[in-house]
């Protein structure tokens, strides 16, 4: 039997690479801070968690007629979304600044959480493998 | 997609914010130079700001899966630095060795309070910029131990 990576690490590495990518939306979000008519933007992490968990899962729901509805949420895909601001500025910019780092900083302990999950998935393997 | 694009984001940040600062302080140190015409003086500089976008980049290259305007941006570059359009201070200062036969000098259109606001709010984005820099470093260095312990 041979060992497969995705069911061995899980939901873990989905995880990882998600909050990479909100990572990098995020920052460029927090560069953009001052750019006028610039309009932050988010992934929606929920929604990518949820399609990642149906998929391996296998219980998702497939569309094999062009006339069958796609029933995920818009954000599924990893698409970009824009967020609604709590105090439009008057230059069109929509990004909070603080909101924003906290987002960040946040997504940064996420990360380091799913690390540490997956870090241990390893750690997990290794002692299965030296049979200690 | 990777955490060194992150680098590449808060650097262009820092650059941008910088070149603000620097036309801050350009304007501030000029805003009592006199001259006695409105040609030759002084105007306020300021810098516009765009964001980059990704398929400018590399166009041809989406990433996998998705449609159009997808990518996550590559940061802010200053698309160039405008002079402003207000109004000149025009002073009846006789005495100043500048002054036209009139008895006027022109002052620039720099409005220090503003300015100050101005340095005030582009060192803080510096510093924001900054923040998610180390905090990518940080994450960056968490994945070099994958697998160790």
């Amino acid at each position: 039997m041979a060992i497969s990576f995705d069911n061995a690490l899980g939901i873990h590495e989905h995880a990882l690479q998600a909050r990479v990518k909100r990572a990098e939306v995020l920052a460029n979000n927090l560069a953009n801070a001052d750019t006028p008519g610039y309009k932050a933007r988010d992934i929606d992490f929920q929604a990518m968690m949820q399609k990642a968990q149906n998929s391996m899962s296998g219980f998702n729901m497939s569309t094999t007629n062009s006339g069958h509805m796609d029933t995920s949420s818009p954000g599924a895909d990893g698409d970009l979304l824009y967020r609604t601001p709590n105090q439009p500025s008057i230059d069109g910019n929509t990004v909070e600044a603080q909101s924003e780092q906290t987002r960040f900083m946040r997504n940064a302990m996420d990360y380091q959480a799913s690390f540490e999950f997956l870090s241990s998935k390893f750690a997990g393997l290794k002692k299965a493998l030296k049979g200690e | 997609m990777s955490l060194g694009n992150i680098f590449d984001i808060a650097g262009s940040g820092m650059t941008a914010q910088s070149l603000r600062l620097n036309t801050t302080a350009s304007n501030i140190a000029n805003a009592e130079t006199a001259s006695s015409s409105t040609e030759t003086t002084y105007r306020a500089r300021k810098p516009v700001f765009a964001a980059i976008q990704q398929s400018m980049l590399n166009p041809g290259q989406q990433a996998f899966g998705s449609s159009g305007d997808q990518g996550p941006g590559a940061g802010v570059k200053v698309e160039g630095i405008v002079e402003s359009d207000a109004e000149l201070q025009m002073r009846y200062e006789p005495n100043h060795p500048a002054a036209n036969e009139d008895g006027y000098v022109y002052y620039p259109n720099v409005n220090v309070v503003e300015e100050m606001a101005d340095m005030m709010s582009s060192s803080r984005s510096f510093q924001m910029n900054v923040d998610v820099m180390n905090a990518t470093k940080s994450m960056m260095q968490r994945v070099l131990t994958l697998g160790q312990q």
